[in-house]
């Protein structure tokens, strides 16, 4: 059996019996529940509204925004995950000594960094799978709504994930768990609240507000992904209006050179990852 | 692909040299390890031992000399399907059952899961854990994973096995069982690498042993020549005439006499009996006759001085 596939089923098995993931997955089921009784007591009330006034407009608008309302949290939610479960894969087996007994196999380093990445990735796939389908799910069967371009969106979700998953990564060939997880924290709360900074000048067309978000896109472009997600599936009049929590305004929406940028930087954080863990005296 | 060489020696190194920033863990170890010779290498706490065997399992660089595994230049991932490790803190994947975790390790062996199936029952029956087969590691105690430990270090029948104290924390028992595991290896002609600090473990199953310091060999030999040299006699016997004593002389000098009692110190092991053929002879009655050989441990403290404690 190829080494990679070993070790991505290893770590594919270790990575679901963790109790990490049965919590996420109990408050994921619970986080669904809300959102769906949510959903349909907001329906209910806009319904009566624009029966009233007539509007069908009003009705698609609320769906849309409710649902990327709810697309949002699932990406703050795959982000926590993947950064929570694999923070410690490479810092931890080394300081515990797991890993003496994998590598002194004739197992190369790649092979173990690389079928780590597709463990976790599998598992992280199917979690985002779960909620953010799970949330698509709930708003068609309570409403019939679907989003404009909901594969495009959750392909950009799914390399969010892709993307700190290498991050992490390679912060464990470096630093201490610990350490590396504040790393990753740090560097998404940086983007993240540069994205703000950059939509919020789009609007006042603030061209240093703007070069905020793009050079911390460039740092790490996990924000711009999301912005990317949403830009993709929110209305055109959301899109028009250029201001909302969980969308994208059509000047801070990222381009697809930035989403280019981001599929590069993840394979290159891969690489480096297995670069580093090469030289690593374990 | 198989890389190993028939001839190449299981382990040869030269000058290889390992610094951890400014510690220096390993200096300059040379060294050669026969293929199916069971090697014992010993020092004390700190003496590099584990740095020495991680850089030949490719775990860690040196940072600087060269050596060969089994004809391959260290750090080939491709011998390592030929070497067995035993790792002296063993920790692993507890969440797996006895027969999972000797799966995965087969598996990373590249083992094809026919001769993996038929090989588990086998293993585990030899470490005494058949009765364990489903339990998860978890529920093993200490004893119980460093006999697990050993099974997967056996799983691909290496023709190099490393066991990095391999009977800390084991019993009686499990003490037993690794000596004859390891008198096992040395029928199959599997070279055996260990690194211990019970010399008494390493003089019985070791056929020749390096005493290390600072990473360094100072010393190595057969076990028999390590504990050679001269050693004390004590001998007690009544009538014996003192022209005796002085005709003693051509095998052995008198270190302490005190009437009937004294203590020779004798250079070869071959007088032994003409020492005591002669003391009968001349008409001496002969109570006792204790040749006390240097122990290994007796050695190694002469070697490596009582200053760096076990």
């Amino acid at each position: 059996m190829n080494p990679v596939w070993t070790i991505a089923r290893l770590t594919f098995r270790e990575a679901i019996r963790r109790r990490v993931v049965a919590a996420a997955l109990v408050m994921g089921i619970l986080f669904l529940l809300i959102y769906a009784l949510g959903f349909s007591l907001i329906q209910k009330e806009v319904s009566t509204s624009a029966e009233l006034s007539g509007g069908v407009l009003e009705l698609r608008e609320m769906r849309n925004f409710l649902l990327l309302a709810g697309l949002y949290v699932v990406n703050f939610l795959t982000v926590m995950m993947t950064v929570l479960t694999s923070v410690d894969t490479l810092s931890g087996e080394v300081a515990t000594g797991t890993i003496h007994s994998l590598l002194a196999k004739p197992v190369r380093r790649w092979e173990v960094v690389v079928g780590k990445w597709l463990g976790f990735a599998g598992m992280l796939t199917l979690y985002l799978l779960l909620m953010a389908g799970g949330v698509m799910a709930t708003v068609y069967v309570l409403s019939g709504f679907i989003a404009a371009n909901a594969l495009q969106g959750l392909s950009m979700m799914w390399l969010n994930i892709l993307l700190l998953l290498s991050v992490s990564l390679w912060g464990g060939t470096r630093f201490s768990t610990l350490t590396n997880g504040v790393l990753v924290f740090g560097l998404y709360g940086i983007a993240f609240v540069a994205g703000w900074i950059e939509q919020i000048g789009s609007i006042f067309n603030n061209q240093a507000a703007i070069n905020i978000g793009i050079v911390s896109s460039l740092l790490l472009p996990s924000e711009a992904l999301w912005k990317g997600a949403a830009a993709a599936m929110e209305s055109a009049l959301v899109r028009a209006s250029g201001f909302s929590p969980f969308s994208s305004s059509p000047t801070a929406t990222p381009s697809p050179l930035m989403i280019g940028y981001a599929v590069l930087y993840t394979a290159f954080m891969l690489w480096l990852a297995v670069r580093y863990f090469q030289a690593r005296d374990v | 692909m198989n890389l190993v060489s028939a001839s190449a020696p299981a382990i040869e190194t030269r000058g290889l040299r390992k610094e951890f920033g400014q510690k220096v863990a390993v200096s300059d170890l040379s060294l050669t390890v026969q293929q199916g010779e069971i090697f014992g290498f010993l020092g004390p706490n700190g003496a590099g031992k584990t740095t020495s065997i991680k850089m030949f399992l490719g775990l860690v660089t040196p940072t600087s000399g060269e050596g060969f595994m089994l004809g391959a230049p260290l750090g080939d991932y491709r011998a390592r399907a030929r070497v067995g490790f035993l790792p002296e803190h063993f920790r692993f994947h507890d969440w797996l059952t006895a027969t999972e975790f000797l799966t995965l390790h087969a598996d990373l062996y590249g083992m094809p899961r026919a001769v993996t199936r038929a090989r588990i029952p086998e293993l585990l029956e030899r470490v005494g854990l058949a009765a364990h087969a489903r339990n998860k590691l978890r529920t093993f105690s200490k004893g119980m994973l460093q006999r697990i430990g050993l099974a997967q270090a056996l799983i691909n029948d290496p023709a190099l096995l490393f066991l990095d104290e391999p009977t800390s924390g084991l019993d009686p028992g499990g003490r037993l069982l690794v000596r004859d595991i390891i008198r096992e290896q040395r029928e199959r002609g599997t070279a055996v690498f260990l690194n211990s600090h019970l010399l008494s473990e390493v003089e019985i199953t070791c056929d020749r042993v390096a005493f290390v310091r600072h990473g360094e060999v100072l010393q190595v030999g057969a076990v028999e020549e390590m504990v050679e040299g001269e050693f004390p006699v004590q001998v007690r016997a009544r009538n014996l005439p003192q022209s005796a004593l002085v005709g003693l002389e051509q095998w052995a000098t008198i270190v302490h006499a005190n009437g009937e009692q004294f203590t020779l110190s004798v250079g070869r092991e071959a007088d032994l009996p003409v020492i005591n053929r002669y003391l009968v002879e001349q008409g001496a009655e002969v109570y006792a006759f204790h040749p006390q050989h240097l122990t290994l441990e007796e050695r190694f403290l002469q070697v490596i001085g009582t200053e760096a404690g076990l």
